[in-house]
């Protein structure tokens, strides 16, 4: 799926670069609903109370705690930084007890602010279908270009989805991620609000893309949000999101569940540029379901948190269905990013590809986890992974742990796996023709991630060449 | 502005390679130094340009009078020190456009903008001296290159970057002899009476096509023997034997 780019000028670009420091700010807190410190039943029930949630939904999210009090750590194989997060200190509902504007004239002004700085509401002006701000647990706004929503595009978000159109909603939410998929997807389930719900009808190709931002803006906050994205038969989205938050010093943390469903020659991108300051945990589920000759592709670059454990899947339920994931990490200092890929062949001639850059700078750790899963069953499936991973000095980590199950001998794989580092004779030579040593850094880190930036959409690969330039300053020295 | 080096004493891990070098190239002349391997030629190539593999224990280098070993090493490429290396590093997914134009933006005052359109009419240009494809301004920068293309790349940064005292370290290793030739008529196209040249080389060939008006030869770690371009036929005739006979004319 392509979309025209090329009436994006140069000052445009620049007005839509956001950087790391751009996000480090938050206002005073404004919230009519607040559903107090810990975890409990009485939680679970402000939120739903507040809400008015159906019973259907009060029941799922009861069960959704029950799962994840039930269900262990998993620092088995995870990292024990997992351990520092005290469930009991969390906020986990925030919300002013407004529904989302359709006009940015109509925001609080504070949370305008917020997204001006963050240059959300110019990028819609720009070239964006339909976006949606969320400022701590909801949606502050909501809104898709009206010829969109006349050719029955929905774009609102999940609670808004459940009510409204429960008769689409219903039958996936929960689907491709059921609650018990791991800890954090149970979590999400028990407290979750705000994210977005999509559908696309049949045969509609949405040409510009659909964006969400999440903000958080308190202090020892959780943000739940849930999506569900729906393209029905023979139509093509491309889905945006970013995040950033204030950096405070308490822990933050960042828990979504994101559902996709491409049905019958369908095709799903989704985009994320994951920015969280180095406080927040970012523990999230992303996974896709495939029909038949569908698509759907991931495209994830993770630079901010302190901790990110995100392994977006693919489970191609239908022939001939594709799944992509092309994954770039940056881990800086304090940093762990913990990435990878699921992809679940589980129909005859499904083809997987799987691409993962790592970047790990200082003391920064970042760690690959693919899962490739074939069974015997089937027939003409294929997959290609390939991680790379940059190491800029010696005290920065990389690992891989790829598990590539195929039974049968009727598929076609490959796997290669790289680590290099930015050589001494490499920066020289930048060096000896007058580049200074971090910008030379950062010229060596951007041509490493090239080839993967170019598939982020052009406004996308600018911002992220101008992160990773700013990530690279200071790094060296 | 000419290269002045005094005395110069350097050592890698302990181990003397620079031994009391003494050369001074003025604005407007082509030197060559030849020798045997291992004499240092190319560790002073480096030391000049500001490599940290090297410990200068003594002399100075200078540069129009300025001291080269206080600086770093972009600095040093900044005031005007151009090397073309023997075996060009490579920098995969950097493109060579966005590479000489980011050595070139590195050389503009704070705030300002390289014009885009005149680079590439400039780069161009460059390129056809250098008889060099349009498509290799979107290749990354040497990678997958043969030895040829390293070198007229190399050729084509320096022309770019029009620094005032260039040095080539064994610039016609491995080029046949089309692309010496082609190499040389870039080098001859940027000979001026404002940019001085050090051209370190093993073979008296690359002398044929790009003139030198001295010829030095060292030899463990000195500069032994200096003279006009005569020298280098002699050395092509008779070797180096004559440095094991003690026949040395210090310069």
């Amino acid at each position: 799926m392509s979309y025209d780019t090329s009436t994006i000028d140069q000052e445009t670009q620049d007005a839509i670069s956001v950087d790391q420091a751009k996000g480090d700010f938050s206002f005073p807190e404004n919230h009519k609903f607040d559903a107090g410190v810990g975890l409990s039943s009485d939680t679970v029930d402000y939120i739903s109370n507040v809400k008015d949630d159906p019973d259907w939904v009060r029941e799922f999210r009861h069960k959704g705690l029950k799962t994840f009090l039930d269900k262990p750590m998993p620092t088995n194989w995870a990292t024990k930084d997992l351990e520092n997060i005290d469930f009991d200190k969390i906020r986990y509902y925030l919300s002013d007890g407004q529904k989302p504007k359709r006009s940015w004239d109509e925001v609080p002004p504070e949370v305008l602010e917020t997204f001006e700085r963050l240059g959300v509401p110019e990028q819609e002006r720009a070239f964006l279908a339909g976006v949606e701000a969320q400022y701590d647990s909801e949606a502050a706004y909501s809104n898709v270009k009206e010829e969109l929503e006349k050719d029955g595009v929905i774009f609102v978000n999940s609670t808004e989805g459940l009510k409204e159109h429960e008769e689409i909603f219903r039958p996936w939410f929960g689907k491709v991620i059921p609650t018990g998929d791991n800890k954090f997807s149970a979590l999400n389930s028990a407290v979750f609000s705000g994210g977005s719900f999509i559908y696309i009808p049949k045969g509609l190709k949405v040409k510009h893309p659909l964006q969400a931002y999440f903000r958080i803006n308190s202090e020892n906050f959780g943000q739940f949000e849930r999506t569900l994205i729906i393209a029905d038969e023979g139509s093509e989205v491309m889905y945006m999101e970013g995040c950033t938050a204030p950096k405070f010093e308490t822990a933050t943390l960042h828990s979504a569940v994101v559902e996709l469903v491409a049905m019958k020659d369908a095709k799903i991108q989704y985009i994320t540029v994951q920015n969280w300051s180095s406080n927040v945990f970012n523990l999230v589920t992303k996974r896709g379901m495939a029909h038949e000759d569908a698509e759907i592709r991931w495209i994830d670059c993770n630079i901010g948190s302190r901790l990110t454990m995100k392994y977006p899947g693919v489970v191609m339920k239908g022939e001939r269905a594709r799944g992509e994931v092309i994954s770039i990490a940056l881990a800086n200092d304090g940093q762990h990013q913990d990435t990878g890929a699921k992809m679940i062949h589980a129909a005859d001639n499904t083809t997987s590809n799987v691409i993962s850059k790592s970047i790990s700078v200082g003391e920064g750790r970042s760690t690959y986890r693919g899962q490739v899963h074939i069974p015997k069953n089937l027939k003409g499936c294929k997959n290609n992974t390939e991680c790379d991973a940059l190491l800029i000095n010696s005290h920065s980590k990389t690992d891989t742990y790829p598990a590539i199950t195929v039974r049968g001998n009727q598929h076609v794989t490959q796997h290669e796996a790289s680590v290099s580092q930015v050589s001494e004779e490499m920066l020289f030579y930048m060096e000896q023709r007058g580049i200074p040593e971090a910008a030379a850094m950062s010229l060596a880190v951007n041509g490493f991630i090239n080839e993967l930036a170019q598939e982020f959409p052009m406004e996308y690969s600018v911002e992220l060449k101008r992160l990773v330039e700013l990530e690279m300053e200071g790094s060296v020295g | 502005m000419s290269l002045v080096i005094k005395d110069l004493h350097a050592n890698i891990d302990e181990t003397p390679i620079l031994k009391g070098v003494n050369l001074e190239i003025p604005k407007g002349e082509v030197h060559a130094i030849m020798g045997p391997n291992g004499s240092g030629k190319s560790t002073l190539s480096k030391i000049i340009a500001g490599h940290d593999d090297y410990d200068v224990k003594s002399g100075t280098v200078t540069m129009g009078g300025v001291n080269l070993l206080e600086m770093d090493v972009d600095e040093r490429s900044r005031a005007g020190v151009f090397l073309a290396f023997q075996y060009p590093a490579e920098v995969p997914g950097v493109s060579n456009a966005n590479f000489i134009r980011a050595a070139l933006q590195a050389r503009m005052p704070d705030g300002e903008e390289l014009d885009a359109v005149a680079y590439y009419k400039n780069l161009y240009s460059k390129m056809d001296v250098l008889e060099m494809d349009r498509k290799f301004t979107s290749r990354a920068v040497n990678e997958g290159f043969s030895g040829g293309e390293k070198k007229r790349n190399e050729i084509l940064q320096m022309m770019m970057l029009e620094p005032k005292c260039c040095i080539l370290d064994e610039t016609d290793s491995g080029l046949d002899i089309d692309a010496l030739k082609i190499v040389a008529k870039g080098v001859n196209a940027m000979r001026s009476e404002e940019r001085g040249f050090l051209v370190i080389t093993h073979y008296q060939r690359l002398l044929d096509y790009i003139q030198p008006d001295h010829v030095h030869v060292m030899s463990d770690g000195q500069i032994v023997k200096s003279g006009g371009k005569e020298l280098a036929l002699e050395l092509e005739e008779s070797g180096y034997d004559f440095l094991k006979e003690g026949e040395l004319v210090n310069s």
